[in-house]
């Protein structure tokens, strides 16, 4: 049972994709434009991390170590292929917003990464458990990036949070102030690295040991 | 012992074709499986875009597949038709225009049968946010100015924005996007006027249709 805790404390903060790997910055800065954008993208990475991990630790046995990787991209794409072709047709109203990411998802390294890491040399279990925390590592780092985005460059938090989640939750979005004219450094890539700085700083404070 | 096999030099090129062969597999299931759905909801998402530039009292038809195509220049554009009692009173068509930094801009424009304007709106594009892209329906209501309007009205010079002298407001700080927009829209009429026979789906009396 430890390991598992192990395992989740290191997905959700002790070696978070984004704040510790340093993985995943380019899908990053293209959609944490805002808070709601930042949790679908994560949510549907982190589906592609579960499964990924999943199937490749269930047929790690039979993987040959010289085709390992063209192997775990196959797979990879092909799971990102079934996800927005499910998404597309039966989710279609979360595809509009997140249409164009979803084909991201593949070449986002951190799925990769935990596959050659991780799901190639470990019991599929411990693999999903893997998955699962890394992925919601993630959709934690893409949340907080976006949220703060969001907020400095439009003043709103969550906009859209129905679309994704369904109508019980439109009670999330927030507008903080009214007829806000709007930071738009904020919206384009350099605001993601800004915002992105900060928080390492702010995540390297937090760990700094006490003297 | 159980690991021979494995160590043998097709071993790999066996596993890599096998994987190759399920997982295509498995995507040719999943593309039976929603095929349907998708183009059901992409001709929703059509339909409701169409509904946008042409009032529902303008057809009795199915105007998504009431379609015709023609060819503008070096590009081929599809034309829905809105029918009323079988002849056409409005048609809509997608025009684009190079936006800022070399991305297009797709709008759908409708027109009527005296070449009016019905509606425009902007489908795609990758404009600045906060500054280009007040050209969405639901950030201003910038792009509702082209209602009612013609190739004759305004006059062809007044089909600009207010810095080149015509009579359509550019934004600040963002000039290229609303005159690439304005011009575009113009085109599309252009093309309207070029091709309206062909269109409204009627041949010149005692004329051969081409």
């Amino acid at each position: 049972m430890n390991d598992y805790r192990r395992i989740f404390a290191d997905g959700l903060w002790g070696n978070n994709v984004v704040f510790v790997q340093m993985l995943a910055l380019c899908p990053l800065m293209a959609v944490t434009t805002t808070a709601t954008n930042g949790l679908g993208m994560g949510l549907a990475t982190t589906w592609v991390l579960l499964s990924a991990n999943i199937v490749i630790a269930s047929l790690r046995h039979w993987i040959a170590p010289e085709v390992r990787i063209p192997v775990f991209v196959l797979l990879i794409a092909s799971l990102v292929t079934l996800a927005d072709m499910a998404i597309n047709a039966w989710l279609h109203e979360l595809y509009k917003v997140l249409g164009l990411f979803i084909p991201l998802i593949v070449v986002n390294c951190c799925v990769l990464g935990r596959a050659e890491a991780f799901a190639s040399r470990q019991p599929v279990l411990a693999s999903a458990a893997d998955g699962l925390a890394m992925g919601l590592g993630l959709t934690l780092a893409l949340v907080l990036i976006g949220a703060c985005r969001e907020v400095l460059g439009s003043a709103t938090l969550f906009a859209q949070a129905s679309l994704l989640l369904g109508q019980s939750f439109a009670f999330l979005e927030i507008v903080l102030i009214q007829d806000y004219s709007g930071f738009l450094l904020m919206l384009l890539p350099p605001g993601g690295f800004l915002v992105l700085g900060f928080l390492l700083a702010g995540r390297r404070l937090l760990e700094r040991p006490r003297p | 012992m159980k690991t021979d096999f494995r160590n043998s030099l097709g071993y790999p090129m066996a596993l890599l074709g096998g994987i190759a062969l399920m997982t295509s597999a498995a995507i040719s299931v999943a593309d039976w499986l929603t095929q349907a759905d998708i183009t059901q909801r992409q001709l929703e998402d059509l339909q409701a875009t169409l509904q946008q530039v042409v009032p529902a009292t303008y057809f009795d038809n199915d105007l998504v597949r009431d379609t015709v195509t023609l060819r503008a220049g070096d590009q081929t554009v599809i034309a829905y038709r809105a029918r009323r009692n079988g002849q056409v009173q409005a048609v809509c068509y997608q025009v684009s225009a190079p936006g800022y930094g070399n991305s297009a801009m797709v709008m759908v424009m409708g027109v009527d049968r005296a070449g009016t304007l019905l509606g425009v709106r902007v489908i795609s594009h990758a404009e600045t946010p906060g500054l280009g892209d007040k050209i969405e329906v639901t950030k201003s209501d910038w792009i509702l100015k082209f209602n009612g309007r013609s190739l004759n009205d305004p006059p062809p010079f007044g089909w600009a924005v207010k810095k080149d002298g015509g009579i359509f407001d550019q934004f600040t700080g963002a000039t290229i996007t609303p005159r690439a927009l304005v011009s575009a829209v113009k085109s599309g009429l252009e093309f309207f006027a070029a091709h309206r026979l062909a269109l409204l789906d009627e041949v010149v009396a005692g004329g051969t249709p081409k």
